[in-house]
């Protein structure tokens, strides 16, 4: 493979104005429904490029990172939610946590720093394992995390949901989100670190050989990339308005990952197209669901056959063409060496 | 609660948890592929049980049939689905010789397929369903009142654990199996049929989800699109726990984490059950922590290169 012998692009520098180009096109066209799933395109953006950070750089595929996502969205909700009703919804909350109203940005880092922590204190222990096994200890990481905030009722409301989010994702909030995670994910992946985790990826034993630590380079991309979904999950929380344990699990776990692989496991541009053309497929299958005026006749899909086709979907990529759409392409300007 | 109860409940979720161990293990020790889909074709054998509908009330189909019947249907039903996904999704990206993150993500899709299909026929809602009513019955042991069904779980997965070790030891099938577990090259030049010990792999391990699908129904009288996951988890913390690549350290794995789950449900404090399965995989994380390899593995288990 092509490790470390061409000199590094830099996808952020070819992505971000084509998804800035793409905004600002819709924005224009002024279709509301159309600029909301371009919204929720770039929010979900956030989060496959952080999940990229982690399994397109070590090549071990995460179950459990939705976990940050919760963990990301409720610690944000803890911070901005509802002033006043805070103390009736979540009345377990420390009062100076109940008192503090925290503006949505610094309120959104915080929250993503409490996820980040998190993951280095389970990393410790997931980066020692092998692939397959760490795999399996982040789905249940995601098992121990849910049963955590569905039963803590005082703080998180339990199973019943919460209401009356700050409402600041608009297209542009979710844009400037993506951008920062692309260019975050674009720095790791070019640097020293990034780097040596792909060798480990490539070859196990001869990056061992050749002095690579795996467990610390892992535990590093871990962090990094349990901080961008976080911010990710904390955004989604913020373009719902509501935010309820159920939002962050089994679904989002296979949606994020489809996203992944569909548009191609071994790059950031995969992370980005793959989230593009998933979002895409899924509104018109929802739009179908929804029903579709079609002449005289109203074309109608029964409601459960998005997952159905999504599923197949990523069965079909992958058994037909396993890199994914772009491969190892990544769009972008080269750097001079 | 009694110590014999205890016994007895933690055996048997002990017994449950490693017979989906077993499955997973199975077709991890040939395919070093963890089957995410093994818990939805338990599910798919418990909803067999119902005629397929959109209705909240499912009336029995296979689920009317006698006893005997029963057993084999829906064994027989779920070792073909299981057959079935390696056939059209797991096959096809092995000849292509796809590597081991490629193969777990396509187990997390047929998983999903299998549940979002379930879904659109059966909706969301968790439905009843009612089999050997006469298991629901208490049974004496010792002066303790102890239900039927956990003593009857036990005592199958008990004679399955034995029908295994026979068939792995004595059959030349399972023989077969074994080889292509410990070199699955070596096992090819002497003559074992690729394709042939996998589907068969897949079709014990659908078989073995057949059964605990009945023990399950017959305990909770539940079904639920994704009643498979939790149990399927447990099934894979199970073998990475026991330690992967071993047949023997999945089923002790699978038991292991059953014990654990009872005694903790038994021994923390009112408050603190609900959270019980947190405390449960946490446990699992430290037990990995100091054990990486698991803790009944054998030597060699490095990463597959």
């Amino acid at each position: 493979m092509k490790v470390g012998l061409s000199p590094p692009t830099l996808p952020a520098a070819g992505l971000i104005p084509l998804l800035g180009l793409l905004c600002v096109v819709v924005h224009l066209i002024g279709n509301q429904l159309v600029e909301g799933a371009l919204t929720e395109a770039l929010v979900y953006m956030v989060m496959v490029v952080g999940l990229s950070v982690f399994v397109s750089n070590s090549g071990i595929i995460s179950f459990g990172h939705v976990s940050f996502a919760l963990i990301g969205a409720y610690a944000s909700a803890w911070q901005t939610c509802c002033p006043g009703l805070r103390g009736v919804f979540m009345p377990g909350l420390p009062k100076i946590v109940l008192d503090t109203n925290v503006p949505v940005i610094p309120a959104a880092l915080i929250a993503a720093l409490l996820a980040a922590v998190v993951a280095a204190v389970a990393g410790v222990a997931i980066a020692r394992l092998d692939a397959v096994a760490a795999s399996i200890a982040l789905l249940s990481l995601l098992f121990v995390v849910k049963t955590i905030y569905e039963n803590w009722t005082s703080i998180t409301a339990g199973q019943g949901s919460l209401a009356g989010l700050p409402l600041y994702v608009s297209l542009w909030t979710a844009l400037a989100w993506a951008a920062v995670a692309i260019v975050v994910a674009q720095f790791y992946m070019i640097s020293a670190h990034g780097l040596r985790l792909r060798a480990t990826r490539e070859d196990y034993a001869a990056a061992r050989a050749a002095g690579i630590l795996p467990w610390r380079e892992r535990l590093i991309a871990l962090v990094i990339s349990a901080f961008l979904f976080a911010i990710g999950g904390i955004l989604f929380g913020h373009y719902l308005g509501t935010l309820a344990v159920s939002i962050y699990w089994l679904d989002m776990t296979f949606l994020t990952l489809a996203m992944l692989v569909v548009g191609g496991m071994r790059s950031l541009t995969g992370a980005v197209v793959g989230t593009l053309a998933i979002s895409t497929v899924r509104e018109l299958l929802r739009a179908l669901e929804r029903g579709f005026d079609f002449g005289a006749t109203t074309i109608q899909i029964p409601q459960g056959t998005q997952e159905v086709a999504l599923a197949l979907a990523l069965l079909l990529v992958l058994i037909f063409r396993p890199q994914g759409i772009v491969g190892d392409y990544e769009l972008g300007v080269s750097l001079p060496r | 609660m009694n110590g014999i109860q205890l016994m007895v409940d933690a055996l048997s979720l002990g017994s449950q948890y490693a017979l989906v161990a077993l499955g997973i293990g199975l077709v991890f020790g040939i395919m070093r592929m963890i089957n995410f889909a093994h818990g939805d074709l338990m599910m798919l054998g418990a909803y067999a049980l119902v005629v397929p509908t959109t209705a909240d009330v499912a009336p029995p189909l296979i689920g009317k049939w006698p006893a005997v019947a029963m057993i084999v249907a829906i064994t027989a039903l779920v070792a073909c689905a299981g057959i079935l996904t390696e056939r059209f999704a797991f096959r096809p990206l092995r000849h292509r010789q796809a590597d081991g993150a490629t193969l777990l993500i396509s187990s997390f899709a047929v998983s999903y397929l299998l549940q979002s299909v379930v879904l659109l026929v059966h909706t969301g809602r968790p439905k009843s369903v009612s089999i050997f009513a006469e298991l629901t019955r208490q049974m004496e042991i010792g002066g303790v009142r102890v239900a039927l069904v956990d003593v009857v779980t036990i005592a199958v997965t008990a004679l399955l654990l034995l029908a295994m070790v026979v068939f792995l030891r004595r059959v030349r099938w399972g023989v077969e199996i074994r080889a292509a577990s410990e070199d699955f090259t070596m096992a090819r030049i002497l003559g074992v049929r690729a394709d042939a010990v996998i589907a068969l792999a897949f079709a014990i391990a659908g078989g073995l989800a057949g059964i605990l699908s009945l023990l399950y129904v017959a305990k909770t009288g539940v079904l639920d699109f994704r009643m498979g996951v939790p149990l399927a988890v447990a099934g894979f913390v199970g073998t990475v726990v026991g330690g992967m690549g071993s047949l023997i350290g999945a089923v002790l794995g699978g038991l292991f984490l059953g014990v654990a789950s009872s005694l903790l449900q038994a021994l923390l404090p009112e408050a603190l059950r609900p959270g019980r399965d947190a405390f449960l995989y946490s446990l699992v994380i430290v037990v990995l922590l100091v054990r990486p390899q698991g803790l009944f593995a054998p030597r060699d288990t490095g990463e597959r290169t």
